[in-house]
C-alpha cells in the first residue's frame, strides 16, 4: 500500500460505504487525492467508479464513513457545494451544451458581470478574451470563442471542459472517462493536458477502464471491484500488466489484452 | 402564396450549405448564418415582397395599412417574446391565451364591480400573473411532468374560471364601460393610448402624410401596444443575449442536467420564465382592455398557439436551448402582416390558417437545418 506523500490529502474518503436501498454500491472505500498527483481510479463496469466520483463530487452523500477536504470533515449537499470546496468534476457528458458558444459554456454558472443592477450584464468581451487566452495556453486556437461548442472535436471539448474547471479554481479535478470516447490522437491531447494540470499543482482523479491511457500519466492507482477497493498502489509498486491482471482476473485477461492491445497501438 | 414560401427553405438551405463548404467564407456571412433570426427576417422580406406585388395598390402599405398590421403584430409580439424565452428555457406555456382572458376580466370586474381605480385593478391583474406563473412553474419543476400537459390543464382551468366568475358576478361574458370617464388618465393612455401623435400631426402639417378635412392627421398616432411590443422585445432580447440570466435560460433548455452540474439554478430560471409569459399576457390584456374600454372572457383565445408559432418562426427550437426574442418579434410581424395582407388582397381569409400551418412547417424544417449547421464540426 502506497502513501506517496506525507502531506495532507486535498480530499480523502475514509471507510466510505454507499447503499441504494438494499444495493451496496460502495463498501468501505478509503481513498485520497494529493496535490500534484494523478490518481487513477480503475475498475470494470459496475465496479463502483461512478458512485465513487458522484460521492466525491457532491451528487451522492455517503451512507457511512467520512469525507475530508484538506483534513476537515465535510458533507456536500450539492455539486455546487463540492465546487465551492474546489472539487470540480468533468463528467462524461462534460456538462457542456453543444448549441451554446464556447464562451457561454466556459462561464456557465460563473458569468463575469459588469454594470450595476438593473443594468448588470454578462461581460462578454472580457469573457471572450479570457477564453481565447486560456485555450491558447493549452494549444487550442479558436477562430471565434462565440462558435458553438458543438463545432469542436471531442478532444477539444474535453480540454475546454477541463480548462474551465481549472480556470474556475479547481484544486481537485475529477475526470470521468475523459478518453473513452476519443481516438488515439485526441486521447493524447487530453492526456498531455492532464499532465499539465498536475504540473500546476492540481490533484487529478482520473477514472478510466483503459489502463493504457491511465498508466503513462498516473502516479497512483486505486483498483475497484464490485464496490470494494483492491488497494492503492504507487506506480513504482505495480506494473501495467499487474494492474490489468487485478482488474480483469486471469481468465479474461488474454481476451482483454488482445482487445486493448489492438486499441492502444499507434 | 405557396410559391413564395416554398422558396424560403431552399434559399436559406443553399446559403448555409455553401458557406459551410468554402471554409474561408466572409466572417460576416458566417455570423449572419449563425443568427437564429435569419429565417424569420428572410420570411418577413418575402412576405412583404409578396404583398407589395399582389396587393401593392390596395393600401396595405399606406400609413393606415402599416399602422393596422403593426398593431395586429404588436399584440401577438408582446406574447411571443416571453414565450420564446420560455421555449428556449425548454418549456411550453399553453395557458398564455387563457391568462389574457383572465387578466382582462380581472381588470374589468375590478373596475366595474368592485369600484377599484384602474391602476389598482391592473396591479391586481399583474399580481395574479405572478402568482399563476409561479404555480405553473413550481408544478412543472417539482413534478417533472411535461409543461405541455401542466399548462394545458392551466389553459382550461383559467378559461373556465374566467367564464364562471364573470357570469356569476355579472350574468354576462362581456364587461363594457371599463374606462368610462377616465379615457385621458395616464394609466389608460399608457396601455391603451397612442404615441407619436405630435410627430404625425407635424408630418400632416407639412404635407407629408394625409390629413382630414379639419386639418388633423388621418393617422394620428400608433397604438401603444406597438410601443409595448418594442419594449417587451427589447427587454427580452437584452436579457437573453446580454445577462447571466440569459445564459442560464439557454443552459436550462439546452441541457438541464449539465446546467445544474455547473451550478445554474434551473428550477428558479424556469419558474421565472413562466412568470414572464403570464406578465406578457397581462400586458397584452391591459393594452386590449384599456384601448377598447371593454373586456371579454374570450380574449386571447388560441393566442398561446399563435405565440408559439411566432416564436418557432423566429427560430426558437421546440426542444429548447436555442432561439431569439428578436426572431419572435419578426415571427409576430409575419403573422400580423399576413393576417392583414390577406384581408387587403381580398383572398378568402380562410386561407390564412393554411398559410399559417405551412409557415410553421417550413420554419421547423429551417430551424432543424440551422441547428445542424450551427453545431457541425468545422
Amino acid at each position: 500500500m502506497a502513501q506517496a506523500a506525507d502531506s495532507t490529502p486535498i480530499v480523502e474518503l475514509r471507510n466510505v460505504s454507499k447503499r441504494f436501498g438494499s444495493v451496496v454500491a460502495l463498501r468501505g472505500i478509503s481513498f485520497a487525492a494529493r496535490a500534484g498527483e494523478v490518481h487513477c481510479l480503475l475498475g470494470d463496469n459496475g465496479a463502483g467508479k461512478s458512485t465513487l466520483i458522484k460521492t466525491l463530487s457532491g451528487v451522492h452523500t455517503p451512507t457511512e464513513g467520512e469525507m475530508l477536504v484538506q483534513g476537515r470533515p465535510v458533507r456536500f449537499s450539492s455539486p455546487r457545494d463540492a465546487l465551492d470546496h474546489g472539487i470540480a468534476t468533468v463528467f462524461q457528458d462534460l456538462s457542456m451544451i453543444p448549441l451554446m458558444s464556447i464562451t457561454r459554456n466556459f462561464f456557465l454558472g460563473r458569468e463575469p458581470v459588469k454594470g450595476a443592477f438593473p443594468f448588470r450584464r454578462f461581460d462578454m468581451q472580457a469573457a471572450d478574451a479570457i477564453v481565447a487566452e486560456e485555450l491558447a495556453n493549452i494549444g487550442i486556437t479558436l477562430r471565434d470563442p462565440q462558435q458553438a461548442v458543438g463545432t469542436l472535436s471531442g478532444g477539444e471539448r474535453q480540454c475546454v471542459a477541463i480548462a474551465r474547471a481549472v480556470y474556475h479554481g479547481a484544486k481537485v479535478l475529477i475526470l470521468d472517462e475523459p478518453t473513452s470516447a476519443l481516438g488515439v490522437h485526441q486521447a493524447g491531447i487530453v492526456l498531455r493536458y492532464v499532465a499539465q494540470a498536475r504540473a500546476r499543482g492540481l490533484a487529478v482523479i482520473f477514472i478510466t477502464h483503459n489502463i493504457h491511457h491511465a498508466y503513462p500519466v498516473g502516479d497512483t492507482f486505486t483498483l475497484l471491484n464490485r464496490g470494494t477497493s483492491l488497494g492503492t498502489f504507487a506506480k513504482s509498486e505495480i506494473t501495467e500488466t499487474q494492474v490489468l491482471e487485478m482488474m480483469a482476473g486471469g481468465r479474461e485477461l488474454q481476451q482483454m489484452r488482445a482487445e486493448l492491445g489492438a486499441e492502444a497501438t499507434g | 402564396m405557396s410559391l413564395t414560401t416554398d422558396d424560403k427553405p431552399a434559399e436559406t438551405g443553399a446559403g448555409a450549405a455553401s458557406a459551410a463548404r468554402n471554409g474561408h467564407s466572409p466572417r460576416l456571412m458566417v455570423r449572419l448564418l449563425r443568427r437564429p433570426e435569419l429565417g424569420a427576417v428572410t420570411g418577413t422580406v418575402l412576405v412583404f415582397a409578396f404583398f407589395a406585388i399582389t396587393a401593392g395598390n390596395s393600401g396595405i402599405f399606406s400609413l393606415m395599412g402599416v399602422a393596422n398590421f403593426l398593431q395586429v403584430s404588436a399584440q401577438l409580439g408582446i406574447l411571443a417574446a416571453p414565450v420564446a424565452l420560455l421555449m428556449i428555457g425548454g418549456e411550453f406555456d399553453l395557458s398564455v391565451g387563457s391568462m389574457v382572458g383572465f387578466a382582462s376580466v380581472t381588470i374589468g370586474l375590478g373596475v366595474t364591480e368592485f369600484g377599484l381605480p384602474i391602476w389598482l385593478a391592473l396591479g391586481i391583474a399583474f399580481a395574479f400573473a405572478i402568482i399563476i406563473g409561479t404555480i405553473n412553474g413550481i408544478l412543472v419543476v417539482r413534478t417533472g411532468l411535461p409543461s405541455f400537459i401542466v399548462t394545458l390543464a392551466g389553459m382550461f382551468i383559467l378559461r373556465g374560471l374566467t367564464l364562471a366568475i364573470t357570469r356569476t358576478i355579472t350574468g354576462r361574458t362581456q364587461i363594457p364601460y371599463i374606462t368610462e370617464g377616465h379615457e385621458n388618465s395616464f394609466i389608460v393612455q399608457l396601455f391603451g393610448g397612442k404615441f407619436g401623435t405630435s410627430l404625425f400631426q407635424y408630418l400632416g402639417d407639412i404635407g407629408w402624410i394625409a390629413v382630414r378635412p379639419d386639418g388633423r392627421a388621418l393617422v394620428n398616432g400608433l397604438s401603444m401596444s406597438i410601443a409595448w411590443w418594442i419594449v417587451v422585445t427589447a427587454i427580452c432580447a437584452w436579457i437573453l443575449a446580454r445577462t447571466r440570466f440569459g445564459n442560464w435560460i439557454f443552459a436550462a433548455g439546452g441541457d438541464a442536467d449539465a446546467a445544474r452540474n455547473m451550478g445554474v439554478p434551473v428550477a428558479r430560471v424556469k419558474i421565472l420564465l413562466f412568470v414572464g409569459t403570464m406578465l406578457g399576457a397581462t400586458i397584452f390584456a391591459a393594452a386590449q382592455v384599456l384601448e377598447a374600454g371593454s373586456a371579454d372572457t374570450l380574449r386571447g383565445f388560441l393566442k398561446e398557439f399563435q405565440a408559439i408559432i411566432a416564436a418557432v418562426i423566429g427560430g426558437s427550437l421546440l426542444t429548447g436551448g436555442y432561439g431569439s426574442a428578436i426572431g419572435a418579434a419578426f415571427g409576430a410581424l409575419i403573422f400580423g402582416t399576413v393576417e392583414m395582407g390577406i384581408f387587403y388582397t381580398g383572398i378568402d381569409s380562410d386561407w390564412f390558417q393554411v398559410f399559417l400551418g405551412g409557415m410553421l412547417l417550413i420554419a421547423v424544417l429551417v430551424n432543424n437545418l440551422v441547428r445542424r449547421k450551427a453545431t457541425e464540426a468545422r
